[in-house]
């Protein structure tokens, strides 16, 4: 099948008073469609700036997409007008957000903004636009969804917000849905039901599902796929059980073995990664990791390594392993 | 076992509503009447979700907040009632790690300053001697004395927590509220954290309540744990218990909800459905029976006690 | 000293800011020397002359030197706007900070005070508290100095109450520090920026508020000349005839608010710590 989000040699830049910070460089990727991917990453590694990258909403200037390509169904969207570019934005790909109060309107229903939506990507009547609203909340699992489409943001929980966020992400049956840490900010038992639901929709609908997330414990329960990303590179790639089962980049190592999980060794220490991820606008001349690497050669300080594959469809960017 | 920290029938009610004339209307029962106890040199985690009233049980012990009722003894007597004087002696034996390293520290005053300000509250040491505590208590949580003079804004979240915990740490404490001290940290330094915490332990006895909504964490530093639910304690045990054999039907609808890392574990897909009720709003009966698969006509009329259904594991469900 | 000159580098603004202020000051303290004439000598041949080589900004219609009046007025102008705002905003940060940390009655009866004190227009207050102390310096400047304090302690209150909240002052609680000492060292400094703004803005208003008073027969005496009466005297009649009576006063009146923006600007980000690197 062929890729619905090809991505190849993204790099956004940021122009700031301590200099250029390099905030993506050279990612390529690509999700077929009902795939899931996840890039994951701790803070600071640029997997919400690719994000913003892929729907041309990162904030220009000081933000600048400096080269790359960002295919959705043939069409370069870094090549588009930005009227062009509008009309993609929820058509055909789509983000939700880490926090749905502040990416919903405090000041109309909720039905109100999904048909908004709707009218603005599709010539519709008001009234089919508010009643794919009530299709797509029922959709989305929210229960007596006529009612809770005549209900603003704060009246709703949020679980139910984020549901929303969801329903108006898709109500155009766009082809990419960005997720970007779409259930930090919700409580384990909502978080689930949440990944549940975008799980189900993807099935449904052969949404392309590209999900960003620090937690590796959503991405092993959701992701086909999985891209991981260090001060802006890509480090690693492959299929998620081949990266559990035999990360290949120390640093997927480290990640792996510093979360505690269930049935853990009785008090034993977590294995730290020591040092801290380093600023983005002063990055060591070699591999990013290299002075937090425990296996780092003479190699590593000098050259960024390539990302190689290193055993079949399971790809890193490491001069040691 | 001596026991530290005893705390019993603790509640906390807030004013939800007030009057015209400030007369208060509705109150939300953060903390619903919760007994537990913590011995010298052990950790109890206290688990929920937002709105348990984790964080309040936690600031009520420190009497940060002012409890509403209940009795709390440290080290065998009733600080509850305590006047300032002796509530000022008592806070150099009980301190507190918050969760966000960024409003925890005062932006404007130097890393040193803000670890040596304990001290000079309540005047231990004079200047040059406090400077060489404070170095201590750096090098003690992993920083370097040289960082002394540097500001919270040139840290990172990993090493603003470190500086909390020389803060707390630097009145020689014997029991730390750590409130979800690792939540806001990034995976790799959450481990740091961690460690530094069960260090601190081991070398100096201290004893912990850590209030954590991450179960895999609590898991890894509890001796005991305890759950909340809408204000209550629903189950509370030791920790090999809780884990192998969780028997409230909310602690388990918690267990399965964490994503677990590891993809070859492919569990089976039963997700507790519905919200959190508002506290304000509690159902009454079972405060978790709207959500509960097993609930039964009893558990939405009367309120489930916590009993001991084995030695040393209290459960809050009819059904048990 | 070293520090000066590095903060100089590093905000070329705010020293831009910090000259046009000390120039202004110096202008005022030395009025006597620097003033090419008197500023009180009337020349009935001179009225509403032209700027020359004698009257370098002109004169008024009573023949009396503009640049004159206008350095001597530096001294009321400028005593009025940094006495006023100096006392306004210390008054109302003090009520706000006390207002806003200490809640409960207080915070209560300082607010519906405030609230009192702003539904009333800024010059009636002033009229009103200048009416009943009688016209002189001290007085306008705590006639135009009290209208300012409602505002001030409302904003500081609002920002108090979220700083109260902050897990700092938590912790400060948690080992033991009183009350006032946390206002003071943990919540008082983290209000200054907000202060500073406010402050810079109000300044302007200030003289021009010192004008009207002025022009009522409430402010400082005649014939003492500041800006802001200069400028009210004559912006209606003179405006097109001899204009340099509106344009020299109404220039220096700006060139002050301007250069404390500018001082305040700089001084905000010098005093927080985050700007440092």
């Amino acid at each position: 099948m062929a890729p619905v989000l090809e991505v190849s040699g993204l790099t956004t830049v940021f122009h700031t008073r301590g200099g250029i910070v390099r905030a993506v460089q050279d990612v390529s990727f690509s999700v077929e469609a009902g795939e899931t991917l996840a890039i994951v990453g701790e803070s600071g590694c640029g997997k919400t700036m690719t994000a913003l990258s892929l729907m041309r909403l990162i904030p220009s200037p000081p933000g600048q997409i400096t080269a790359g390509m960002v295919k959705v169904a043939g069409t370069d969207l870094l090549a588009l007008d930005e009227a062009s570019m509008r009309r993609m934005r929820g058509s055909q790909i789509a983000m939700i957000f880490q926090e749905p109060m502040t990416a919903l309107n405090p000041l109309l229903t909720v039905g109100r903004q999904i048909a908004e939506m709707v009218s603005l990507h599709e010539n519709v009547s008001r009234r089919a636009a508010n009643a794919r609203a009530v299709e797509m909340l029922h959709h989305v699992r929210i229960p007596a969804p006529e009612r809770r489409a005549r209900e603003y943001p704060h009246q709703m929980s949020g679980g139910m917000r984020q549901r929303a966020m969801i329903a108006m992400a898709l109500a155009c049956k766009p082809k990419v849905l960005i997720a970007d840490e779409p259930t930090t900010a919700l409580d384990v038992t909502i978080q689930a039901q949440v990944l549940d639901l975008i799980g189900d929709l993807r099935k449904e609908l052969g949404t392309a599902v590209v999900l960003i997330t620090h937690d590796l414990g959503v991405v092993a329960e959701t992701a086909d796929r999985m891209i991981v990303m260090y001060a802006g590179r890509k480090v690693e790639e492959g299929r998620t059980k081949d990266l559990f089962a035999d990360p290949c980049h120390p640093y997927l190592q480290g990640l792996l073995a510093s979360v505690p999980r269930f049935g853990g060794g009785e008090g034993e220490r977590l294995r730290e990664i020591p040092g801290i991820v380093p600023p983005l606008n002063d990055l060591p001349k070699g591999c990013a990791f290299a002075p937090r690497c425990q296996s780092a050669i003479g190699r590593c300080r000098d050259e960024v390594p390539p990302l190689e594959p290193k055993r079949p469809g399971h790809a890193a960017a490491c001069w040691v392993t | 076992m001596t026991m530290l920290l005893d705390v019993t029938d603790l509640r906390k009610t807030f004013p939800a509503r007030t009057g015209l004339f400030g007369n208060v209307i509705d109150r939300v029962h953060a903390v619903d009447g919760i007994s537990f106890s913590i011995a010298e040199g052990r950790t109890l985690g206290l688990v929920g979700e937002s709105g348990c009233g984790k964080s309040t049980v936690g600031r009520a012990i420190l009497r940060l907040i002012e409890p509403s009722s209940g009795a709390i003894r440290f080290q065998g007597n009733d600080i509850t009632k305590l006047p300032p004087a002796e509530l000022r002696a008592l806070r150099r034996r009980m301190q507190i790690v918050f969760q966000d390293p960024y409003s925890s520290l005062n932006p404007r005053k130097r890393a040193g300053d803000i670890v040596a300000e304990p001290l000079m509250v309540h005047g231990i040491a004079k200047a040059a001697e406090r400077r060489e505590i404070v170095a201590a208590l750096f090098a003690k949580v992993g920083l370097q004395p040289r960082q002394m003079g540097l500001f919270p804004h040139q840290f990172s979240g990993g090493q603003r927590q470190r500086i909390s915990i020389a803060r707390a740490l630097s009145l020689g404490p014997r029991f730390i509220v750590a409130d979800e001290p690792v939540s806001a940290l990034d995976v790799s330094v959450q481990a740091q954290v961690i460690n530094l915490l069960m260090d601190l332990q081991a070398q100096e006895g201290l004893s912990y309540l850590f209030i954590s909504h991450n179960l895999a964490v609590v898991e890894h530093v509890s001796h005991d744990v305890a759950v909340m639910y809408l204000g209550r304690i629903v189950e509370h045990t030791d920790k090999a218990s809780i884990f192998a054999r969780p028997l409230h039907p909310y602690t388990q609808a918690l267990m399965a909800a964490v994503p677990v890392p590891d993809p070859s574990i492919r569990r089976d897909k039963k997700h507790v459905m519905g919200d959190v009720p508002s506290p304000i709003n509690r159902p009454p009966g079972c405060h978790f029976h709207p959500r509960c698969p097993l609930a039964q006509p009893r558990c939405r009329t009367e309120e489930p006690v916590l009993r001991e259904v084995q030695p040393g594991h209290r459960v809050a469900c009819h059904l048990v | 000293m070293s520090e000066v000159l590095y903060y100089a580098r590093r905000y070329p603004l705010g020293v831009i800011g910090a000259l046009i202020l000390i120039v202004f000051v110096l202008t005022a303290v030395f009025a006597g020397v620097v003033a090419p004439l008197d500023p009180l000598t009337t020349n009935p041949r001179a009225s509403l002359a032209p700027p020359s080589s004698t009257y370098l900004m002109g004169a008024d219609m009573m023949g009396r030197d503009v640049l004159s009046r206008m350095i001597h007025g530096a001294r009321i102008s400028l005593a009025v706007a940094l006495g006023a705002t100096c006392i306004g905003s210390g008054l109302g940060a003090m009520l706000g900070l006390a207002s806003g940390y200490l809640g409960g009655w207080f915070d209560l009866i300082v607010q519906r005070v405030a609230e009192i004190m702003q539904s009333l227009p800024l010059l009636v207050m002033a009229l009103v508290i200048t009416a009943s102390l009688g016209p002189s310096l001290t007085n306008t400047i705590i006639a135009i100095a009290i209208p300012l304090v409602p505002n001030v302690a409302r904003v500081i209150r609002a920002n108090v109450l979220s700083l109260r909240e902050l897990n700092y002052v938590e912790a400060a609680r948690a080992v033991g520090m009183s009350q006032a000492r946390i206002a003071l060292v943990h919540v008082f400094p983290n209000t200054l920026a907000p202060l500073i703004v406010l402050a810079t803005a109000q300044l302007g208003s200030t003289i021009l508020t010192e004008a009207s008073l002025s022009f009522l027969g409430l402010g400082v005496p005649e014939p003492y000349p500041s800006w802001g009466r200069m400028l009210s005297e004559s912006a209606a009649e003179y405006m097109r005839s001899a204009p340099w009576l509106v344009i020299f006063p109404g220039l220096a009146i700006s060139l002050v608010v301007f250069g404390t923006n500018l001082f305040g600007d700089a001084l905000r980000d010098i005093l927080d710590p985050r700007q440092g690197d």
